[in-house]
């Protein structure tokens, strides 16, 4: 019987092999760098808005709190979004022509609500809540970044569950006390009382933090 | 056989690239989350209306129809009042109370200082009211500060009357004795409030 294959095919499938199974190793690598990407988790993502709300004005501009539009931060889970009847508060006296504004009106007159575009959106299995971190002494800046710089909103954290896990597994550095919580460009290395003594104040219990039932229930 | 070898190697990359897609079914599953736009609901809104004037059940009733302060006047109290006070009113109001807030400076027509003689005198009733219900230009905050917190800012709004209103009876013997040290000719004069002060 001839033979089917040459001798260099020996030396052949060993390349193929070898290539493959490196193969497989730098797509593993490119996957993991595609995933944690801005492009993939998000980063920057900056939905166009019905109107275009600038939170450098209203929040560095004019001093306004946080708490003033999202009224729930506190109570809730859910932040909350202002309601058209927040904005008119202003605006029913204050830039009334502005052809920006034409949508708030419209909304006001018609009672229909304006329709934001989300900026962060958890996966539904997740659970999240904004009164369990507010309360605790997590600044909004920790999780949103300098909203206070931003002419449009846009996402500045990745929101994956490394991010999260980094956070409840050594929550002390992030610590702020409870009248800082809403303040932007604040350093809690530099300016605030030790993250120890605050995870006291706070009585907060690291062990069930890491647990998946935390935020997976 | 190279080629079997590259095949599967394909197959595997396949496999891999799959693995990374979204599940679109779990990370957006058939319910709605907070606010989420619901087409075919009245306003395209999963969030429902409550009837017209609903009340929650735990809501206690003496919170909505008491004439005086309804829970006692603790320091927490007043701090709470205070920070709330910043966070709604002081855009317009001022921290001081004295009507030109970072939003007036805006062109928002001037409410009135709180420190003249018809708000000193108003009961604590009027702020809550003020709150709840507006006042000309001013919109109800009714949605935003829930009846605790009005009260507690009424109370606030009343120490900080006090605060630009100090008059001398209200100050203790030592008190007294320490202001004539520090200020000889201060002594003996009535009040430091300043009328009408913008
Ligand atoms: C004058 C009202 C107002 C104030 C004050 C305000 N916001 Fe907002 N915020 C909005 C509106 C309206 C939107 C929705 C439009 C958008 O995304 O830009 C929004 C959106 C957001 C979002 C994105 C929500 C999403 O869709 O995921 C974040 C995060 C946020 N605000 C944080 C803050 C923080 C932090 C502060 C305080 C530093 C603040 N906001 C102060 C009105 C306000
Ligand atoms: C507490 C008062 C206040 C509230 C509440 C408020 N605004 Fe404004 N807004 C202002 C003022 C004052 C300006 C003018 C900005 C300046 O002079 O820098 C302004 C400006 C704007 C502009 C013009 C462009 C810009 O950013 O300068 C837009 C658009 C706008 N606001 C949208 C909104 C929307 C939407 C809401 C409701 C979520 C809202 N505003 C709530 C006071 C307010
Ligand atoms: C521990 C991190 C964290 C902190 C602290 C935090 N947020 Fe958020 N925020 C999130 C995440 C995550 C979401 C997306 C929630 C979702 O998709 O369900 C979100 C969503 C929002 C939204 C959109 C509405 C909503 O609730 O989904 C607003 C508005 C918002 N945040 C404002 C704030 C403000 C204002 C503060 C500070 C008072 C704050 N957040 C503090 C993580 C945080
Ligand atoms: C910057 C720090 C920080 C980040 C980031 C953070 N958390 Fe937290 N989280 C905390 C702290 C501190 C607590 C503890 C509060 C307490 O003691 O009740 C907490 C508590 C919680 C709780 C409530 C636990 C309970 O027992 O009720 C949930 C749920 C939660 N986090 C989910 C998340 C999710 C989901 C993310 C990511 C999207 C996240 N957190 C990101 C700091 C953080
Ligand atoms: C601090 C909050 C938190 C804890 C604790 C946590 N997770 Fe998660 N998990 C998340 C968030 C947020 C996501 C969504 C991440 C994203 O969208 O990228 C997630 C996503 C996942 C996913 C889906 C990954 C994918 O491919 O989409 C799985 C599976 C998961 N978690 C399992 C677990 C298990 C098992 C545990 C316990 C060992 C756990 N989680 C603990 C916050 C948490």
């Amino acid at each position: 019987m001839p033979q089917i294959f040459p001798r260099r095919a020996n030396s052949l499938v060993s390349m193929a092999l070898w290539g493959g199974a490196f193969g497989v190793v730098i797509l593993i690598l490119v996957a993991i760098t595609i995933g944690s990407s801005a492009h993939d988790t998000g980063v920057f993502t900056t939905p166009e808005q019905p109107v275009p709300f600038s939170h450098e004005h209203h929040v560095s501009g004019l001093g306004l709190d946080c708490q003033y539009c999202h009224t729930g931060v506190e109570k809730s889970d859910f932040a909350g979004l202002p309601p058209t009847y927040t904005c008119m508060t202003c605006h029913s006296q204050l830039w009334t022509n502005a052809e920006m504004l034409e949508p708030v009106r419209q909304s006001l007159k018609r009672d229909e609500p304006i329709e934001w575009v989300r900026v962060h959106d958890l996966p539904d299995f997740t659970y999240f809540s904004h009164r369990a971190h507010v309360n605790n002494g997590v600044g909004c800046e920790s999780c949103h970044g300098r909203v206070d710089e931003m002419p449009i909103t846009s996402q500045r954290k990745p929101l994956t569950m490394q991010w999260c896990l980094s956070c409840h597994r050594n929550p002390e550095p992030n610590l702020r006390p409870s009248d800082k919580i809403t303040t932007m460009g604040y350093d809690p290395a530099k300016d605030g009382i030790p993250g120890h003594e605050l995870l006291e104040r706070y009585a907060i219990r690291k062990d069930n933090l890491t647990e998946c039932v935390t935020c997976h229930r | 056989m190279s080629r079997l070898a590259g095949y599967l190697g394909l197959l595997v990359g396949l496999g891999i690239l799959l693995s990374g897609c979204d599940q679109e079914p779990m990370t957006n599953q058939p319910k709605f989350e907070t606010y989420e736009a619901a087409p075919r609901w009245p306003d395209n809104q999963s969030a429902r209306q409550p009837v017209a004037g609903t009340v929650p059940r735990d809501a206690p009733v003496e919170l909505t129809v008491s004439d005086n302060l309804p829970m006692p006047l603790t320091r927490e109290l007043l701090e709470r009042g205070q920070a709330q006070f910043n966070v709604y009113c002081s855009p317009c109001h001022a921290r001081t109370g004295y009507g030109n807030g970072m939003i007036v400076q805006r062109g928002f027509p001037a409410p009135p200082s709180f420190h003249t003689d018809r708000l000193r005198n108003a009961p604590l009733r009027h702020f809550y009211d003020v709150i709840t219900d507006g006042y000309g230009v001013m919109y109800s905050y009714a949605d935003r500060v829930p009846p605790q917190d009005r009260w507690a800012i009424a109370a606030y709004i009343q120490a900080l009357q006090l605060s630009q209103y100090a008059r001398l009876d209200d100050l203790t013997e030592e008190q007294r004795a320490q202001l004539d040290q520090d200020d000889p000719a201060a002594a003996g004069t009535a009040t430091s409030a300043e009328e009408g002060h913008q």
